[in-house]
């Protein structure tokens, strides 16, 4: 659409503008703040130049929580996109299952996320949950609030449970833009179901595939509440994701300068790479 | 073929019921019958746990609150939104696509990140506390994705209609409110659901801004599970119900939640 | 390359039919010689995209059957027919290069490497892409993408008929004869039976050697644009094809002869039966005279479309248009107006009487 130049449009967008400096400038601006000095308690605050940074940048426990981190969202990655596009290759395009399937795969998305994490933890108490028991009883020795592998793989299946309805939802519109003609025209150059795939249904998912990975990466890259309630970040530190080293760091430990150097960095981190991402998808966009 | 079609979205659902159904499961168990009995339907069915949570303040105020902030956020985001993302979607001014980018890092930003800065802003603006604190606060990601979600579906609606109604004699406003806003009901519909369920979802902020009179349910929740040591049958009980509010958003856009999706360009 | 027969083919797209309406095709009966030019032509909504995915394996027809070259494929899926079908909208495979998209149907035929090179070449050159082979697919203009779907069918050497399903559609006014001559050229070159579905009368007249008209699910008539011209079968046909269409008008018969407005006009075509519900008048508006006697008319609108002239008339019985030429004195007011005998007829419930 070719749009006009207008510069009263300005005042269209001050509401928006208003409500969301009000939430975002001041409290990234405190973040700076802190970030720089530091602090006696009751406002006393001494100039500190990039020694948070630097100590954040080369602390061993950052590096742990990070790389905790990357393992995570690379892992939940690699699982639920796969799924949520195998789901939604699979599911009813039309009928009484639409509604059903939609409805039902959107119910995860809709409960609070420590709800998600308590009932979670619930359903896999290796005594009284059903996943915990029923593993037992299978013979496994499994139990998550004492062992890092078990922990690990709850928290995992926790995501999976939560999030791959989002790639589902996602994948399956992209999937429902696509002309019949398509599958007409592949049908008659005798193209195989895997040929179907790999050259219409992937290349016009491109776009929604794009969101889901931001969207996924972005969230699981922030995970806070679930892993919190589920397991706290432990046993010991095996689940402690960056947002709850974060948050135990300002809060639990009152280290506000440091806590505010690692929010920033840990803030630039996912816009750079949501940023690198993004800009690779379009310029391979460009290119075509 | 046709019937092994079916075999891989009923298993995820199947997947994705189990926890669900555990937690009613137990949310009809009294506590002593969970800690001592594992069974996979309850033996002795109770109703105590919802009777307490109903007759107890704290409880249902819970969900009050809940409920008020997220209605109020949805509406602000929305009704925020609509101006700016006609603006996006009609015109170019001074810093558009820069404005557009910002709004967007915002919903990149952890909101780890700002739970203190946030406790200790809204105290010194005296909204600690307050229903309005967590609608705010919450306008931080769901006004980016209102926006977007928006301006997707308004740039959908051609230009020509804005031009035929202003040749027909229509007046901004009333172009807007009359014309236009029914046009793209659809979209507001969606945008709606997507701010009420992020903002039903999400506790860190609503947590940290709220002590006593805004408490979510969600985070009254977590301290009675810790103060009355663990009222296993409560928090399933307690749990099973934030579910409901989500479960009717979702019967009435079911229509538009792949249609929503499909709109959302990057 | 091959014949094609349908035998009283019908399709309803419900599973249980009570009346005509339910049918999107009814008792469709054709004979197409191997290595002719055909038009499906008919307003949007005819069956002519049923007809024509049917005869490509895309649908399974209710009744009837489908012969190619005498052999009845009605049961064998679209690899099986080999046909090519070519779309309203460019159908191409967005992340391969034009060659690739060229191959594609041969890789999946399993032919060599060398053949393949060989024959995306040939079809290359043919349809002037030899430059842009390389390129990726999706960076072509619509006309470039329509090309390559086209490209995709002609490369096959073993395909029984190709089709086209208002291949035009996306295409901007100045290629549209472009291709649609490329096309004609193509057809003169390969020599394979190619159906053309459009609903574009030029199109269909410019493209085949027959045209078959549909409406409402049947074949009105088959003929040579010639033909549909001058001696429309059916009344849908005499309005449908011409601009403007042909002038139906409510007349009587009276002792075997056409009385109009009071008047006895002779006309082409003769009948026995008189027992017709509906009886109607067809004359062409290229075909109508000014002259001293005849019917009286009162002129409404003149419009001079730069190479002629239409004129709006009126008579007792309805309106009536003339094309003239634009020299043509034009009476201002009222005049008196008669009919070519030999492209004079008479229809009656629709339908030509002979």
């Amino acid at each position: 659409m070719n749009k006009t130049y207008n510069q009263k449009a300005w005042f269209f967008v001050v509401p928006v503008f208003v409500l969301v400096a009000f939430n975002a400038v001041v409290p990234l601006m405190t973040v700076v703040n802190y970030s720089f000095q530091e602090t006696f308690g009751s406002n006393v605050f001494a100039w500190e130049g990039t020694r948070w940074f630097k100590q954040i940048l080369h602390s061993e426990r950052f590096h742990a929580s990070l790389g905790r981190q990357f393992i995570f969202t690379f892992i939940i990655l690699l699982i639920q996109l796969p799924l949520g596009i195998a789901i939604a290759l699979t599911m009813p395009k039309k009928g009484w299952g639409v509604p059903v399937c939609l409805i039902l795969m959107s119910m995860p998305l809709l409960i609070p996320w420590n709800v998600v994490g308590a009932m979670w933890n619930i359903f896999a108490l290796p005594d009284i949950g059903f996943l915990g028991n029923s593993l037992n009883s299978l013979g496994f020795d499994y139990n998550f609030t004492q062992q890092s592998g078990d922990a690990w793989f709850t928290t995992i299946l926790m995501d999976v449970w939560h999030w791959t309805s989002l790639v589902v939802l996602l994948s399956y519109a992209g999937l429902n833009s696509i002309q019949p003609a398509y599958y007409q025209a592949a049908e008659i150059d005798g193209a195989s179901r895997w040929d179907i795939f790999r050259y219409i249904e992937l290349p016009k998912m491109k776009k929604v595939l794009t969101l889901a990975i931001l969207l996924r990466f972005m969230d699981s890259f922030m995970i806070y509440t679930e892993p919190f309630v589920l397991t706290g970040g432990g046993p010991g530190n095996a689940t402690n994701f960056l947002s709850l080293d974060l948050v135990k760091m300002a809060l639990g430990q009152f280290d506000l300068g440091p806590a505010a150097a690692m929010s920033l960095i840990y803030f630039l981190i996912v816009l750079l790479i949501c940023w690198v991402f993004y800009s690779l998808m379009m310029k391979n966009e460009g290119r075509t | 073929m046709k019937k092994i079609k079916w075999v891989v979205p009923t298993l995820y659902i199947i997947f994705l019921m189990l926890p669900i159904y555990w937690l009613l499961n137990m949310s009809f168990k009294s506590t002593t019958e969970i800690i001592n009995v594992y069974s996979l339907w309850p033996q002795d069915f109770t109703l105590d746990n919802y009777r307490t949570i109903f007759t107890d303040s704290t409880w249902y105020m819970g969900y009050v609150n809940s409920i008020t902030y997220t209605v109020f956020n949805t509406i602000l985001s929305v009704s925020a939104a609509l101006p700016a993302a006609y603006a996006f979607s009609r015109y170019k001014f001074l810093g558009d696509k820069h404005l557009f980018f910002w709004l967007l890092t915002n919903r990149m930003a952890p909101p780890a990140v700002f739970a203190l800065p946030f406790f200790q802003f809204y105290s010194s603006v005296n909204l600690f506390d307050t229903h309005i604190a967590i609608a705010l606060s919450h306008c931080l990601f769901n006004i980016p994705l209102a926006v977007w979600i928006l301006e997707g579906f308004m740039s959908a609606v051609p230009k020509e209609l804005d031009e035929t109604a202003y040749v027909d004699g229509y007046s901004f406003p009333k172009f807007f409110f009359k014309i236009f806003i029914p046009t793209i009901a659809a979209g507001i519909g969606i945008t709606m659901f997507f701010c009420f369920m992020f903002s039903w979802v999400e506790l860190l902020l609503a947590k940290t801004l709220t002590a006593t009179i805004a408490k979510p349910i969600a985070a009254i929740m977590t301290r009675t599970s810790s103060t009355s040591g663990y009222e296993l049958g409560l928090l399933a009980a307690a749990g099973s119900l934030t579910i409901i509010p989500g479960a009717v958003v979702i019967y009435f856009v079911r229509n538009y939640i792949a249609k929503g999706f499909a709109m959302g360009r990057v | 390359m091959a014949k094609i027969t349908l035998k009283e083919l019908s399709h309803s797209y419900l599973s249980k039919q009570s009346k005509d309406t339910d049918w999107a095709l009814r008792g469709v009966n054709i004979d197409w010689k191997d290595g002719g030019a055909y038009a499906l032509l008919g307003p949007s909504g005819c069956g002519k995209t049923t007809l024509l995915n049917i005869i490509s394996g895309l649908l399974k027809p209710t009744r009837g059957e489908i012969l190619f070259d005498d052999k009845e494929v009605t049961a064998l899926n679209p690899v099986e027919r080999d046909i090519a079908q070519i779309f309203q909208f460019p159908v191409i495979y967005d992340t391969m290069t034009v060659y690739e998209n060229l191959a594609f149907p041969l890789k999946n035929r399993g032919l060599s490497k060398t053949e393949i090179d060989s024959k995306v070449k040939e079809i290359g050159e043919m349809l002037e892409l030899t430059s842009t082979l390389n390129n990726k697919a999706a960076g072509l203009t619509a006309d470039g993408k329509q090309k390559i779907s086209l490209g995709r069918g002609l490369v096959r050497s073993d395909v029984n008929v190709i089709m086209f399903d208002e291949p035009l559609t996306v295409i901007d006014p100045h290629l549209k004869w472009v291709l649609r001559s490329k096309l004609k050229e193509l057809h003169q070159k390969i020599n394979r039976t190619m159906i053309y579905v459009t609903h574009d009368q030029i199109e269909a007249l410019t493209f085949a050697d027959e045209v078959v008209v549909m409406h409402e699910g049947q074949i009105v008539q088959t003929g040579t644009p010639v033909e549909l011209f001058e001696k429309p079968k059916h009344t849908f046909v005499g309005h449908f094809i011409g601009s403007p269409g042909m002038n139906i008008l409510p007349c009587e018969i009276a002792n075997g002869q056409i009385n109009f407005e009071g008047k006895i006009i002779p006309s082409n075509n003769s009948f026995k039966k008189t027992n017709f519900s509906k009886t109607q008048l067809g004359i062409r508006p290229e075909f109508i005279k000014f002259s001293n006697d005849g019917i009286k008319v009162k002129i409404k609108r003149v419009s001079d479309t730069g190479r002629h002239k239409v004129i709006d008339t009126e008579c007792s019985s309805g309106s009536i248009k003339i094309l003239a030429n634009t020299s043509t004195e034009i009476p201002s007011d009222s005049a008196h107006i008669t009919f070519e005998q030999k492209y004079t007829y008479i229809y009656g419930d629709d339908w030509i009487v002979e």
